[in-house]
């Protein structure tokens, strides 16, 4: 069933146009038809159980199939208008989406060439125009405060809820439009969960997130629309309110955002 | 009150014993080697001297030095080395970081599994035909260096791409997704990361190198020469080969003599050995994850 986009219920530009997007890993179907609109400034939620797909649209977004040689992605994916297939530069459309994974990777380099990494990789070497965007995403992380005087010590050997602040941190000294999240509280304890999410009401003013979670309640807090997979499917697309309290069009959507699922 | 039940026990005491047991083989593994270094220690040691590291064989090679024996060696080893690590260390990094996952991958792969196991006599008559012969080199050290060169691709390419495969997947995901190529993902994360690896590898390779008879045999490598090596495309003498030929093809030779040279090539392979693992030490020290 494919599962047509919401209306456009605000005048706010679309970013990320996905139709009919099929995601195959070999001749197994990971992601079926799946048609979404993801608007400028919103945090835009995909939840759903393990393998029902998420990481892989992810994946799909910034072209990661590349990387992934059974990986077949069909569809249209229109990022800013523009089909990502026929972007030609895959690093220059890379360098715009930032990702998070579940599991929180600090590079093996210090915190600061951490945050320093894609900069450089794009060409910026005045040291003092580094010194400002490492402090700058480290602030909006939140994380400068517990490292701005151990900048020269291994990002990889921070515990987990920091690793997973750097490397939101490392995402967006990419200046990215799109952040990806995937699940990135799966190895963080509450505490920072709850820092990070402020941190990400704070970022949707200035960028449009897409977050995958496996807490419905994340979405809730979080998400202004939201979207249902499951086993390949996209079920529901919906105001994450509604998903809630208000009317769905498909009753495992309810099912699972209250628990009752499997 | 919480008892131990006769399973804990028995559980307990095969701990013992096994434990027990694999230390007992380890201690064997050690033996003979400790009972090699003491021979060759007890018999070789008294020969050893800056005399007989710095002058040239005398009396029919049963008397005086192996220096020519030493520089051979080392110009042996050099050469084979510029020529196996840049290109052994360039495909295992195609191998590890570009090749896709297909057919012809996996062929490559099993090749090179197999070539690490062509006995050395075989690379020694490859290397006569196509380098002494067909390529004109002559018997000289570039023939004699390019056979054990080709000898010890294989394993440098294996060691290697070990090293590669043991950086972490998930570095080079978090590189590619900021927009880096693949050429800048291997320098800023993956080289730096298993560089450790690749020249422990490499060291070991060296030593390897360094005690090989047969591949130089037939290609570069000379019983007795009463001046060194000028060039690439001279012959030369090598003390791996030196030691063959004072313990089995000259008569009259004191029985000290094979035992020095014995020591001094063991103790060229220990010290590299040790630099190698000295080095790993290091590095390890400053792992970073
Ligand atoms: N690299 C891969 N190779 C093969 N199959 C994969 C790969 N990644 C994911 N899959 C399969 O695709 C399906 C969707 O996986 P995924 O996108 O990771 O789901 P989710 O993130 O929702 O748990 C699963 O059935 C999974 O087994
Ligand atoms: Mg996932």
């Amino acid at each position: 069933m494919v599962s047509a986009p919401p209306p456009p219920e605000t005048s706010a530009k679309i970013q990320v146009q996905v139709r009919d997007l099929t995601i195959r890993y070999g001749s197994k179907v990971a992601l079926e038809k799946v048609s979404l609109d993801i608007r400028e400034h919103e945090i835009f939620g995909i939840i759903g159980p393990a393998n029902s797909g998420k990481t892989s649209f992810l994946r799909a977004l910034n072209r990661m199939d590349q990387m992934h040689s059974s990986m077949k992605v069909d569809g249209q994916i229109l990022f800013r208008g523009k089909d990502v297939h026929s972007w030609r530069n895959l690093y220059a459309l890379r360098s715009k989406i930032g990702v998070v994974f579940p599991l929180p990777v600090g590079l093996p380099l210090s915190i600061y060439d951490n945050v320093a990494l894609a900069p450089r990789l794009s060409g910026t070497k005045n040291k003092s125009d580094l010194d400002e965007i490492v402090e700058r995403c480290l602030q909006r992380a939140a994380l400068w405060d517990e490292v701005k005087d151990r900048l020269d010590s291994l990002g990889s050997m921070l515990s987990g809820g920091q690793q997973q602040r750097l490397t939101i941190a490392r995402a967006l000294s990419q200046d990215p439009e799109l952040l990806l999240l995937d699940e990135f509280s799966i190895a963080v304890d509450p505490v920072t969960t709850m820092k990070i999410e402020d941190v990400l009401k704070e970022l949707k003013k200035e960028i449009t997130i897409i977050l995958v979670t496996n807490l419905v309640q994340q979405a809730r807090r979080l998400a202004d629309n939201t979207a249902f997979f499951l086993t390949g499917e996209c079920i529901e697309v919906a105001k994450t309110e509604d998903l809630f309290t208000g009317e769905v069009k498909d009753p495992r959507s309810r099912d699972y955002v209250e628990g009752r699922f499997g | 009150m919480f008892e131990a039940t006769s399973l804990n026990r028995r559980n307990r005491q095969k701990e013992g014993l096994v434990r027990y047991l694999f230390l007992l083989m380890t201690l064997l593994l050690i033996l003979p080697v400790l009972i090699i270094l003491g021979v060759l220690v007890a018999k070789g040691g008294p020969v050893l001297s800056m005399d007989f590291l710095f002058t040239y064989p005398t009396d029919g090679m049963t008397a005086g030095g192996i220096f020519p024996a030493l520089v051979g060696t080392v110009w042996l080893v050099t050469v084979a080395l510029l020529f196996s690590v840049p290109i052994g260390v360039a495909a295992a990094i195609y191998l590890s970081e570009y090749a896709p996952d297909n057919w012809l991958t996996r062929l490559i792969n099993l090749a090179i599994i197999n070539l690490a196991g062509v006995p050395s006599i075989v690379h020694a008559l490859f290397g006569l035909g196509a380098f002494v012969m067909f390529f004109g080199f002559g018997t000289s050290i570039l023939a004699a260096s390019l056979t054990l060169a080709i000898m010890t691709l294989p394993v440098v390419i294996v060691s290697t791409r070990e090293s590669l495969q043991a950086v972490p997947m998930a570095f080079r995901e978090a590189c590619w997704n900021m927009g880096a190529t693949r050429w800048q993902t291997i320098r800023h994360v993956v080289l730096p990361n298993s560089i450790s690896g690749i020249l422990t590898g490499v060291i070991l390779e060296v030593s390897r190198t360094a005690g090989e008879t047969a591949p130089i045999m037939f290609t570069g490598a000379a019983f007795f020469l009463p001046f060194l090596p000028q060039g690439i495309f001279d012959q030369t003498m090598a003390m791996s080969l030196h030691l063959f030929v004072v313990s089995t093809q000259v008569p009259g030779v004191p029985e000290h003599l094979p035992y020095g040279v014995a020591l001094v090539l063991i103790l060229m392979v220990l010290t590299m050995n040790a630099t190698s693992i000295a080095f790993r030490m290091y590095l390890r020290n400053k792992k970073k994850w």
